[in-house]
């Protein structure tokens, strides 16, 4: 510090203990609530100080909201849009930033303006795009009338729904990452790339031992954002799950939120809500270092 | 199109981390070419380049497959689940489909003029115009009034940060619930401490007090990527500036507001941008958990009528046809983003 200031030192902690309560008491009630019997929630004066039920309405949140099953949706979904995203986005990288070729910038533009179509503005047709993969493939067989050229009709389906498939997918293509690691490949030494080739190693083999190494470092710092992206999904996995046995654990805690005051089981959702934030909050917790220079980079 | 299109390309990234992008058809002579094979020496001088070679390594290859095999799996996400749909709903908007899909009419702008025209989207976009400022104003200030405290304390700031960042990995739903619970009229402490001052609050028929409890509660959430962005922001400013500004005389709060502030600006604008984003598309979680647009359509926001219109009242024509307004709105925000990546000159935040 460029000076001592007491006031205001104290003032500036005051301030930060003032914040870290407006993000803990939300999350305290919720483990309060989460540790009472409903009759104890709803009596007046409610309670302020946890109570010795939590493993039990854990228990009823466990069997009510189906949460097992959910939890492994989540967990492989969530895993699954990390993997794919980074495979996809570092092979795109790649492809930009180390080769010369005749459509290098316009697949760069594509990619780019995918940024300006998140899923929430074309729910709909994407909704019809994962109901059946195949239909601009039917499209095109119908406008070149192969049918009726083989005298048989052709009807082409392919249904993404209540699928890993539809849930994973369609959230893979990431102009985010892509851009990172373009940015990352960027920053590498020219001369790393001469030396492999003098050493005869193929574009590939320069990928993997040379590129691939390098870039772990940003590899987890993204893979922290993009598994809590995919773990904190929502209107997806509510869009293309009908089945209740394929939804995720966050779909599955909105049947659980109680809708009316006739069956007001607070306690339970709030300890549902608490088992499925945690996971997320664990890793935030364990590698916040990580995930503050992902955000960062990412955001550049 | 490869000439139009590269120039911005180029001057963007450059500008965005300086001496780290190399252009070899400027920087680098060309006997830097690298060694692949005869194909180098067939190359066109310089001027004759057929490709722009914008944000490529100057030390690259030649082939022509393989780049188009790394990029397939991209580009067919892209098309199957990105482009076609796009392009389906501007198809949509235009035209009337009834009920049955037996018939479709082109209608030109129908479906945008009757949008416009109804006193629920007119209502819902006024709402979503609000909700949004509220938002940014509370996260930026909040967040703003943390980041300092931050930037000045020296013992805990480890801790504090651990804290404020917690919300980064609640899922908006999750925030929602929080938040309904703590301001639900027969459960919620804080809705009995304001019962206890006398201040009437009930979200489920108020439309105010439910437009405010969203407001909160998405704002709650995304404090703590404005204080990420903020704090690492504060940490660039170089210290001899302040130091100098401390010798001449001006104190702690001076020196935010004249030499760090102006020098985060582009964050800032940058997370405005971000919150707009984020309070435009990111809180359809929020609006489904605590209040599904209710009551009476009062936090009824564009991205929740989408979905109710498409899939609810499923008017296929009205639903396409916001899409389309909200694309429009996405192109500018993203548009405004990349500004902020030309802008952010003279540091890396």
């Amino acid at each position: 510090m460029v000076e001592r200031t007491r006031g205001l030192d104290i003032a500036c902690h005051a301030i930060l203990v003032l914040g870290g309560l407006l993000v803990c008491l939300p999350i305290y009630f919720a483990f309060v609530v989460g540790s009472h019997t409903i009759g104890d929630v709803l009596a007046v004066p409610a309670p302020w100080l946890p109570g010795d039920r939590f493993f039990e309405n854990a228990q009823t949140a466990w069997q009510k909201g189906n949460l097992g099953r959910l939890l492994v949706n989540s967990v492989i979904v969530a895993v699954g849009i990390t993997v794919g995203k980074i495979a996809v986005s570092l092979l795109s990288a790649f492809a930009i930033a180390y080769f010369r070729f005749r459509w290098r910038m316009l697949a760069f533009w594509l990619i780019f303006v995918s940024l300006m179509l998140p899923v929430e503005v074309r729910i709909l047709p994407t909704y019809e795009a994962v109901a059946n993969v195949a239909l601009p493939l039917q499209w095109l067989v119908d406008a070149l009338d192969v049918g009726r050229l083989m005298g048989v009709e052709i009807a082409l389906d392919w249904n993404l729904m209540n699928s890993y498939g539809g849930l994973i997918l369609p959230l893979i293509a990431s102009a985010t990452a892509t851009f990172l690691f373009r940015q990352f490949f960027l920053t590498v030494p020219e001369e790393l790339c001469e030396a492999a080739r003098i050493d005869g190693a193929g574009p590939m083999r320069f990928f993997r031992s040379v590129l691939l190494p390098l870039s772990l470092s940003n590899m987890v710092a993204l893979s922290i954002i993009l598994f809590l992206y995919g773990w904190n999904q929502y209107l997806w996995p509510l869009l293309f799950t009908t089945d209740k046995e394929m939804a995720t654990a966050m779909v599955g805690l909105k049947t659980l939120i109680p809708q009316s005051d006739s069956e007001p089981a607070w306690n339970v959702a709030m300890n549902a809500a608490l088992l499925v934030m945690l996971p997320p909050v664990l890793v935030v917790m364990v590698l916040q270092r990580w995930l503050v220079k992902g955000l960062v980079d990412s955001g550049k | 199109m490869l000439a139009s299109t590269s120039a911005p390309s180029t001057q963007g990234t450059r500008h965005a981390s300086g001496a780290i992008f190399i252009d070899a058809s400027k920087d680098a002579p060309q006997k830097w070419r690298a060694p692949s094979g005869s194909s180098a020496a067939r190359t066109p001088r310089r001027g004759g380049e057929r490709y722009s070679t914008a944000g490529l390594k100057r030390a690259h290859y030649r082939q022509a497959r393989l780049p188009f095999l790394l990029l397939l799996p991209q580009l067919l996400v892209l098309l199957l689940f990105f482009f076609i749909p796009a392009f389906r709903a501007l198809a949509q908007a235009f035209v009337i489909t009834d009920p049955f899909g037996n018939s479709v009419q082109f209608v030109w702008f129908d479906n945008f003029r009757a949008l416009l025209a109804s006193p629920e989207y007119q209502s819902s976009v006024w709402i979503t115009l609000w909700f949004t400022l509220a938002q940014n104003a509370l996260t930026i200030g909040i967040a703003g009034v943390l980041a300092f405290a931050t930037d000045r304390v020296i013992r805990l700031r480890g801790l504090y940060r651990s804290i404020v960042l917690l919300p980064y990995a609640i899922a908006p739903v999750i925030a929602g619930i929080l938040w309904a619970f703590l301001f639900n009229p027969s459960v919620g402490p804080v809705a009995h401490v304001l019962k206890m001052m006398g201040i009437a609050w009930d979200p489920i028929r108020s439309g105010f007090d439910a437009f405010l409890l969203v407001t909160f509660a998405a704002s709650w959430k995304h404090i703590c990527y404005n204080y990420i962005f903020l704090v690492a922001g504060l940490l660039s400013v170089p210290p001899s500036l302040l130091e100098a500004a401390a010798v001449d005389g001006a104190g702690p709060g001076l020196r935010f507001f004249r030499i760090a502030l102006p020098m985060i600006g582009p964050t800032i604008f940058f997370l405005l941008v971000m919150n707009f984003v984020y309070g435009f598309f990111e809180t359809f979680a929020i609006i489904d958990a605590v209040t599904r647009g209710g009551p009476g359509g009062a936090t009824m926001l564009l991205v929740y009528k989408v979905y109710q219109d498409g899939f609810v009242h499923i008017d296929l024509g009205s639903s396409a046809a916001q899409s389309v307004l909200l694309m429009a709105f996405a192109i500018i925000l993203t548009l405004l983003q990349f500004r902020y990546v030309e802008r952010n000159v003279n540091y890396d935040v």
